[in-house]
Parts: C-alpha cells; sequence; structure tokens
C-alpha cells in the first residue's frame, strides 16, 4: 500500500501521537504549576512566571523550539568541553517534548489561571474556615469546579500542541510530516504524500473535537445551561 | 554576542546587502497576508452566515479543514506539493506562481489566517443583537447597506481583541517562510548559526526580535482598542 511506504507513514503518524501527548501532559504540569505561583506565589515568583508566559507567548513556537533545540546543545557542548568530558547529545525525541511542553505550559498556565479566578472566593476561604488545609481547599475544592471552566480552553491548547508538533521534523525527528517528506522524495509524488499528512492530522483534530465535546459535557453535568 | 550584531545586525534588520531580509521580510510578509486575509474574510464570513447551503457550507469546510492541520504541511503542500505536479510545471502561469516561495508563502499564510479570521468575524456578526437588526431594517436598511452601516462597524469593533490574538499568531505562522527559501528574520538566524556556530545567540537574537515585533503588535492594538472600544 502506498508505494511500500505505508508502514513508514504509520511509524510517523504513532510518532506524532505519543509526542503530542507526552509534551501535553508536561504541558499542564508546568501550566498547572505556573498558574498557582502566579496567583498564590511570592512576589519574586510571580514576576518570574510573568515573565516566562510573555516570553514564550510572544515569540513564535519554531524560534523557541530552534533556540532551545540548537542553543542548549551549543550550551552543553561548552560545558562538557569545559570540564573535558565526553559530549553528551540530547535525543531529538525528549528535546522535542521537553520544548513543545515548555512552550504550550505557557499557554496552559493562562488557561488555568483564568479558571482558577472563576472558582468564587468565598468557597475557599469557607474552606480554610471549616478547617481545611491549603493542600485539601486545592484538591477538594478548587480544582473539580476549575476543570468545568478549564476544558474549553484545554482541548483548545490541545490542538494547537497537536498541530505544533508538526515542526519537530525540522529539528529532525522522524515524524509524520518527515515520514511523507521520505516517501514522497522517493516517489517524486510530493503532493500525494503532503495531503496524506494533512488528512491525517485533519483525522487526528476531528477525533479530539468529537473526544472533548463529550468531555465537556460530562463536566457541565448538572450545570443549568442558559437558552438563548 | 556582540559582534554578531556588529555583523550580522543589518541582516537581521533589512538587507544582506542584495536582497531585502530579517525584519522588513517578516513585516512584508504580515502586512500583504493581513490586508488580504482581511478582505477575503470579510466577504468569507458573510457568506458563511447566509442561508444558501450551496454557499455557508463550502466556506464552512474551507475553514474547518485549514484549522485542522498544521500550517507546516499546508505550505508543504503549496510548495513542494503542487509544483510537483507536471500539469502545473508545464502551464505558464501556474509554473510561474507555485515556483516562488515568497508567492507560495504569502498563499498559504493568506489562506490559514483567512480560515481563522472567517470564524472570528461570522462569529462576531451573529453576536450583534437581533433587536439592533431589527431597528435597522425598521429604518429601511437592507441587503448590503445593512451589512456596511450596522453590521460590520459593530461585528469589527467587538471582534478586535479576539482579532488581534489572531493577528500575533500570523506573526508567528511567518516564521516557517524560511522552509521555503524566504529570507526572513529566522532565515537569517540560520544563516548566522551555520556561519558561526553561536546558535543561542544567533537564535536568541531571532527570539528577541519577534518579541519586539509582538509587543509592538499588542500595544498598537491596545491604542487601537481604546479608540474604537471607547463606548464600552
Amino acid at each position: 500500500m502506498l508505494k511500500g511506504y505505508g508502514g513508514l507513514i504509520l511509524d510517523g503518524t504513532l510518532t506524532t501521537i505519543s509526542l503530542a501527548l507526552l509534551s501535553v501532559v508536561i504541558a499542564i504540569v508546568i501550566g498547572l504549576a505556573v498558574a498557582g505561583i502566579k496567583l498564590f506565589g511570592p512576589a519574586f515568583g510571580r514576576v518570574l512566571a510573568d515573565v516566562y508566559t510573555t516570553f514564550i507567548r510572544g515569540v513564535p513556537d519554531l524560534v523557541l523550539m530552534l533556540l532551545i533545540f540548537f542553543g542548549l546543545q551549543s550550551l552543553l557542548n561548552q560545558v562538557t568541553a569545559f570540564f573535558n568530558i565526553e559530549i553528551i547529545t540530547i535525543d531529538p525525541f525528549v528535546a522535542g517534548v521537553a520544548t513543545l511542553g515548555f512552550i504550550y505550559g505557557a499557554y496552559f498556565a493562562e488557561t488555568f489561571r483564568g479558571a482558577f479566578m472563576m472558582v468564587p472566593k468565598g468557597q475557599l476561604e469557607s474552606g480554610l474556615a471549616f478547617g481545611l488545609s491549603p493542600g485539601q481547599v486545592f484538591r477538594l475544592i478548587l480544582f473539580p469546579q476549575m476543570m468545568r471552566h478549564a476544558l474549553p480552553g484545554i482541548g483548545n491548547n490541545w490542538q494547537i500542541t497537536l498541530k505544533a508538533t508538526a515542526l519537530v521534523s525540522i529539528i529532525g525527528l522522524s515524524d509524520l510530516v518527515r515520514a511523507a517528506q521520505v516517501a514522497g522524495k522517493a516517489t517524486y509524488d510530493f503532493f500525494t504524500f503532503s495531503l496524506l499528512a494533512a488528512a491525517i492530522y485533519l483525522v487526528l483534530t476531528t477525533l479530539s473535537n468529537i473526544l472533548l465535546s463529550y468531555l465537556e459535557r460530562r463536566y457541565t453535568a448538572g450545570v443549568r445551561q442558559t437558552a438563548l | 554576542m556582540i559582534d554578531i550584531f556588529t555583523e550580522y545586525g543589518k541582516a537581521f534588520l533589512y538587507t544582506d546587502g542584495y536582497q531585502f531580509t530579517g525584519v522588513a521580510v517578516t513585516l512584508y510578509l504580515l502586512v500583504i497576508t493581513l490586508i488580504l486575509g482581511f478582505i477575503f474574510s470579510l466577504f468569507l464570513a458573510i457568506g458563511r452566515l447566509s442561508r444558501n447551503r450551496f454557499i455557508s457550507l463550502p466556506i464552512w469546510l474551507f475553514s474547518y479543514v485549514f484549522r485542522g492541520t498544521p500550517f507546516y504541511i499546508q505550505l508543504l503542500v503549496i510548495y513542494t506539493g503542487i509544483y510537483s505536479l507536471g500539469f502545473v510545471r508545464e502551464n505558464d502561469y501556474l509554473g510561474w506562481f507555485f515556483s516562488s516561495g515568497y508567492r507560495c508563502a504569502v498563499l498559504a499564510l493568506v489562506l490559514n489566517t483567512c480560515a481563522y479570521t472567517t470564524e472570528i468575524f461570522s462569529g462576531a456578526i451573529r453576536s450583534i443583537p437581533n433587536g439592533e437588526v431589527e431597528a435597522a431594517r425598521a429604518y429601511g436598511f437592507s441587503g448590503w447597506r445593512l451589512y456596511r452601516r450596522i453590521l460590520l462597524p459593530a461585528a469589527l469593533r467587538q471582534a478586535l481583541p479576539v482579532y488581534s490574538n489572531e493577528v500575533i499568531l500570523v506573526l508567528h505562522a511567518t516564521s516557517l517562510a524560511f522552509t521555503v527559501t524566504v529570507p526572513d528574520i529566522l532565515k537569517v538566524a540560520r544563516d548566522v548559526n551555520s556561519a558561526t556556530y553561536q546558535a543561542f545567540a544567533a537564535f536568541g537574537s531571532a527570539a528577541l526580535l519577534y518579541l519586539g515585533l509582538s509587543i509592538a503588535l499588542i500595544v498598537l492594538f491596545r491604542k487601537a482598542e481604546k479608540r474604537w472600544l471607547a463606548h464600552l
């Protein structure tokens, strides 16, 4: 099938999916931590978190990717040369996951910050007044209610992250885009294979749309919708 | 770092001595994309809300496909994909058009931003209270005049904050143009990197330039919001 390149395309697709899933997990963890710092952290931490989110959202993801991937590698080379130890090469997959997670963590941070602020402050205060620890207030009161408000934003960010994985072929990862390019070069049929890659991405985004609307229906269960 | 600025500062800003490069090229891509995208999106947004299925459905499909696929792949399809087709290369006009990285980059950027901007504009038009439309109809407005005098001024005002986000995203998307040989900021950074092996300084300068452009755009849109959304 596909002039013998079906397996390659499938491998690339699986790489793309695992890359996107792992990056989103990292981005969510970073996002939650940064949102927490922005809302409840010390002043110094807040400034640092603001610099992080502004810088990341002001610079194109591709530039950041190249900066982190090549820039970190060259810094690392200087360090290893200084200490006279063997050169450490950053694995492209690990670098891709870390970079995407680091970049989209900033987007998730803003989503979570907005969602945290939607939970009325009185609820947190009454939780504390009832003798819950701050950790319990977060886990039992803030987090479950925050999720409902955060879900549309999370879905949006997931789609953006998924589409951003197309860039990792530029830093040398053999993902779906790279597979399509290799197959296109070998068969002189760039058109079919790049359209195929686009179609696979479209299927992935459509599937996640369906899953997300299902999740949203679940998390808004018990919330009255205003009909206009 | 300083030697990079003295040696390549000019290339980063506007020229490498032979052609326009760097910030000038990025801004050129951004401005032309925004102008064309804005005009097409207005018409597409109106068509998207049409009661005629044969008009609204294809526009929805166009926007869904372009929003559901990565911009990089769209650029690849247009630049390497379409030009690899035999009949395109043999046709004088098509061959001329698709042989240039610049033209392909602008085409891909315009199509991509149209998909998003159409959704933004049609959402804004739809959110206008029905009473305003009824009042306008009662005063005798209809068709084109209703759109030009009542719907679009209100909708575009409302869309401004979301549209400013899209403009920043277009600026970010232009950074992919270097993959089709357009000498924008990132292309200069890559050349500097391969010439000096100072990856961190090269890409760091590019990142700072993009950051500066983003901040300038944000400030501009704040000003625009103050002017046009002052009544809100």
